[in-house]
């Protein structure tokens, strides 16, 4: 070399670049680049937890303190990846306690995580920070007593929406007195009620707790004891939101919302009352983030809430909020980036509410920075998504359920490929699209033509062929992920497009067309993919070759196959000739 | 490098090759054109074994289908659509079979192969027996006495146009002429609802458990069962119907206008009857005579009684088969 920096200059310098992508870039620079920048990575993320072993990674970064990873494929959210898949975390709980003692964060999702990990957890790193287990599930609640006993210096414990079994409240009583280090603490999505007085003297003894997520157990009442304990709450999830009106239950709990100035988000209000409503006002012209997805208030009453808060950036509701709710949140909340409206009665027949795709139309006329949509309803036009289209282009994420499969433009009886052909055409920079409703392959042009940087598409119920598939998978130059859901798309396409999943980190399809021999075809010819047959029926050795599977899930690795699936999943290799023979 | 090219055997129409997103235009142009030719509007390539499934399912269905072959057809994906029926997705003949033997959600009673599922109509041809599943239990239902009623429509005579699907609840006359009955019309299939839920029509829901796809529509389960748990909570405080409720539009032969009852309100045919009667009863009294004086709505009540019970008006309805049932035969449940 003409020159060299001393490394420690070249890793000073690298220690401003945080995004993994930044990290990667600077590791194909050169051979000793790659070195410098592999011992000073301090953060992973593995998108997949069988792209990769944790020999490998531990080969290649010695020195990590924080790693995020994700497990299961995100249909598993919608019971459609069978129990016993996989995701197992212990390998890597197992192989990092060894390789990184000072491991300090580990954030999972979509992982399969045991007592026994957490206990290997808690004893293995002595510096453990922050632990978030995201829609995980495996553990019990003595679990998180071994995280609360062992893990001195813990900042962060966030359950967000993983099944615990829950045997009791017990545990939170092992945190320790001498533990003043929380800074979060959420644990919304357990069960049974945990010891008040405990909670509450943790909750004083921790002057850096920001966030609190309580669980529905905690009563309405007590909740002035934890807010007075803690006027510094950024963020808090209430527990339930009922009891009997009392006025002294109300002014008691609007004395405490009024101490808390820095209280930015609300979640939790489960079953809110509306009487009890008024006792948060105080805190609403602060709020950037709401969360009442949980709350089964009605429309005048969450019109109300929401026009008090006009710093809103961020709501969930349920469509109890309706048209009319919408309507206010446009006038009100101009500020807002991201809606998500959930359906409160998502099996019943006929609508129970009021939402129709006007209450989108409305806030995307309403609210110039809206960029993020979950929307759920059951009645959508072409004319509306293209009136939304126009609206906002500048719009990132858009997921959209029509409630009823193949349901099309319910004024003109047209499937909705104008609609979302709009949504393409006019946002740019989409990054995440969900689609439902009646649609043909033409939506699927016009997604490959223009979606140029979209990540993430789910499609279920779509589509009339494999060009529909074709036209995503040869068109969209940035897609990530793809999941498909009993769509008439079968082998051509994907053998067609063969070497784009090498460029993607996974595709799901279930209930789709794609037959036996097309899998192994795939498996054998694509040696750094995993082709996973996923077929509850039993092997696929033992149905004709043209048989379409029942699910199918593959994803790049250097992993090679993986070694702990259970018996209704097969790898499509050059051996699974030899395997099943 | 140059990347393999792969032929897939069974695949008559086309060869399909694996190849590098880097292969030659050539190729690539060669198979799209393959696959415009035989997968647009229309195809004509396909063996002559789908085109002969197709009619004769076709021929099988029509009799039921007769009026939707005038309509938009939106149905669920594994349905019979008459207008698609010459859009043939592009499969290899040899997947007839081997769909037909793959429910992929447990049927509830058996239920799970249509006649229609032999053949490759277009689009849907891949669906899942998942969304069959959605519409199937809905038979069973049906089959099992559970009727729904619909709105009829104006006329008596002409309840099946328009989409309607669920029955139709009437109360005829019998000195009208016409067979004294509730008619009722069931159709055999889901995606007809789906078609009336399109036109606005109120068409019954299916008890939830039975109706569900899997996974559909798409919310965690966490958020499920929440749900689940506050709306129980809520029902006993509102008192407003639960996810459970079941409407029905029940129109009397004559009757200016039709009403609406919830069938989970009543546990007995006889408190159906009792309370269809005395919502009929402004009707019968108008037709009991001209005049409408207050002195007769002393004895209305009695007529009526014999009106509805005896004589003259009976219930029944008319089920997926086409026949006319009397109320009562099956088990409320």
């Amino acid at each position: 070399m003409a020159y060299s920096f001393p490394e420690e200059v070249l890793e000073h310098v690298f220690s401003f670049l945080c995004s993994d992508k930044d990290r990667n870039a600077v590791s194909l620079v050169c051979k000793s680049w790659y070195e410098i920048e592999r011992w000073c990575r301090r953060r992973i993320f593995i998108g997949n937890c069988y792209s990769v072993t944790p020999d490998i990674v531990i080969r290649r970064f010695p020195k990590v303190r924080a790693m995020e990873m994700k497990g299961k494929p995100h249909f598993a959210d919608f019971n459609l990846v069978p129990e016993g898949w996989g995701a197992y975390v212990y390998p890597w709980i197992s192989a990092m306690s060894v390789a990184y003692p000072w491991l300090e964060e580990i954030k999972l999702k979509r992982m399969v995580v045991t007592d026994e990990c957490l206990e290997l957890i808690s004893k293995s790193f002595k510096s453990f920070k922050v632990l978030v287990l995201s829609s995980c599930e495996g553990f019990t609640t003595d679990g998180l007593a071994s995280i609360a006993a062992n893990c001195r210096n813990l900042r962060e414990l966030d359950l967000k929406e993983s099944e615990v079994e829950d045997l009791s409240g017990h545990w939170l009583s092992h945190f320790p007195d001498h533990c003043t280090s929380l800074v979060s603490l959420n644990m919304s999505c357990l069960g049974s009620e945990v010891s008040f007085s405990a909670l509450e003297r943790l909750v004083g003894r921790c002057p850096n707790l920001k966030t609190l997520r309580l669980n529905r157990a905690v009563p309405l009442e007590k909740l002035p004891n934890l807010l007075s304990r803690a006027p510094q709450l950024v963020e808090l999830g209430t527990g339930t939101y009922s009891s009997e009106f009392r006025v002294d239950i109300f002014s008691n709990l609007s004395e405490a919302f009024s101490v808390c100035k820095q209280l930015k988000g609300l979640s939790g209000l489960w079953d809110a009352i509306p009487a009890y409503l008024p006792a948060m006002y105080s805190v609403c012209p602060g709020l950037t983030s709401l969360n009442l997805s949980y709350a089964t208030i009605q429309s005048p009453d969450l019109s109300k809430l929401v026009s008090q808060c006009p710093n809103l950036q961020r709501l969930w509701v349920l469509d109890y909020i309706e048209d009319s709710g919408l309507e206010a949140l446009a006038t009100s909340c101009k500020d807002l980036q991201e809606l998500r409206v959930f359906p409160s009665d998502p099996f019943g027949a006929e609508p129970n509410v009021s939402l129709t795709e006007q209450g989108l139309v409305t806030v995307s006329e309403g609210c110039p920075k809206l960029q993020s949509v979950l929307y759920f309803c059951r009645q959508m036009s072409n004319a509306a998504l293209v009136t939304i289209a126009k609206n906002r282009p500048n719009m990132i994420r858009f997921r959209l359920c029509i409630i009823e499969p193949q349901a099309p433009d319910y004024v003109t009886l047209e499937p909705l490929d104008t609609g979302f052909g709009a949504i393409v055409k006019s946002c740019k920079e989409l990054r995440r699209l969900s689609l439902s409703g009646l649609l043909t392959d033409q939506v699927f042009e016009y997604i490959g033509t223009h979606a140029k940087k979209l990540e993430m598409l789910s499609i279920a119920f779509a589509g009339d062929s494999d060009l529909g598939l074709h036209h995503v998978l040869s068109g969209c130059e940035s897609l990530r992920k793809l999941e498909i859901r009993d769509c008439p798309f079968g082998d051509k396409a994907l053998l067609a497009n063969a070497a784009k999943l090498e460029t993607m980190r996974s595709l799901w399809m279930s209930s789709c067309s794609v037959s036996y021999g097309a899998c192994k075809l795939l498996g054998q010819k694509m040696p750094r993919l995993n082709v996973e047959v996923i077929d509850e029926r039993g092997p696929p050795e033992s149905r004709p070759e043209s048989c379409p599977v029942e699910k199918l899930y593959i994803y790049r690795t250097v992993a090679g196959r993986r070694i702990d699936m259970p018996d209704f999943i097969w790898t499509m290799d050059e051996d699974s000739a030899l395997q099943h023979s | 490098m140059s990347p393999p090219l792969l032929g897939i055997e069974g695949h008559s129409q086309c060869n399909v090759s694996l190849m590098a997103s880097s292969a030659s235009a050539d190729c690539i142009s060669q198979n799209l054109s393959g696959l415009k030719e035989h997968n647009y509007f229309g195809l004509s390539d396909c063996s002559s074994v789908d085109s002969s499934a197709v009619s004769s399912v076709v021929d099988e269905n029509k009799k039921n289908l007769n009026l939707k072959a005038t309509e938009l057809r939106l149905g669920l994906p594994g349905s019979q659509s008459p207008d698609r029926d010459s859009e043939f997705a592009l499969l290899s003949s040899g997947k007839l079979d081997e769909k037909q033997l793959f429910p992929l959600v447990p049927s509830k009673d058996g239920i799970c192969l249509l006649s229609q599922k032999t053949v490759v109509s277009g689009n849907k041809r891949g669906f899942s027996d998942t969304v069959d599943g959605f519409s199937q239990p809905k038979s069973s239902i049906f089959s099992d006495g559970n009727w729904m009623f619909n709105a009829a429509g104006s006329e008596s005579g002409q309840p099946k146009l328009g989409g309607n699907a669920g029955i139709n609840v009437m109360l005829t006359n019998r000195s009208s002429g016409a067979q004294p009955s509730i008619k009722a019309e069931v159709p055999a299939k889901a995606p007809q609802e789906a078609n009336d839920k399109m036109n606005g029509s109120n068409t019954n829901s299916v008890p939830a458990s039975k109706a569900q796809v899997v996974g559909w529509p798409p919310i965690r389960s966490f958020r499920k069962n929440t749900l689940a748990t506050t709306s129980k909570n809520n029902d006993e405080v509102d008192g407003k119907p639960g996810p459970g409720a079941l409407f029905v539009k029940v129109s009397m032969d004559g009757a200016p206008y039709l009403r609406k009852v919830d069938l989970r309100t009543y546990s007995t045919y006889k408190e159906l009857s009792s309370a269809l009667e005395k919502m009929f009863s402004c009707f019968t009294l108008g037709q009991c005579g001209p005049q409408g004086a207050s002195s007769r709505e002393v004895m209305s009540e009695t007529k009526l009684r014999d009106l509805l019970h005896g004589s003259e008006y009976v219930l029944t309805y008319e089920d997926k088969d086409g026949d006319w049932m009397l109320v009562g035969d099956v088990p409320w449940e």
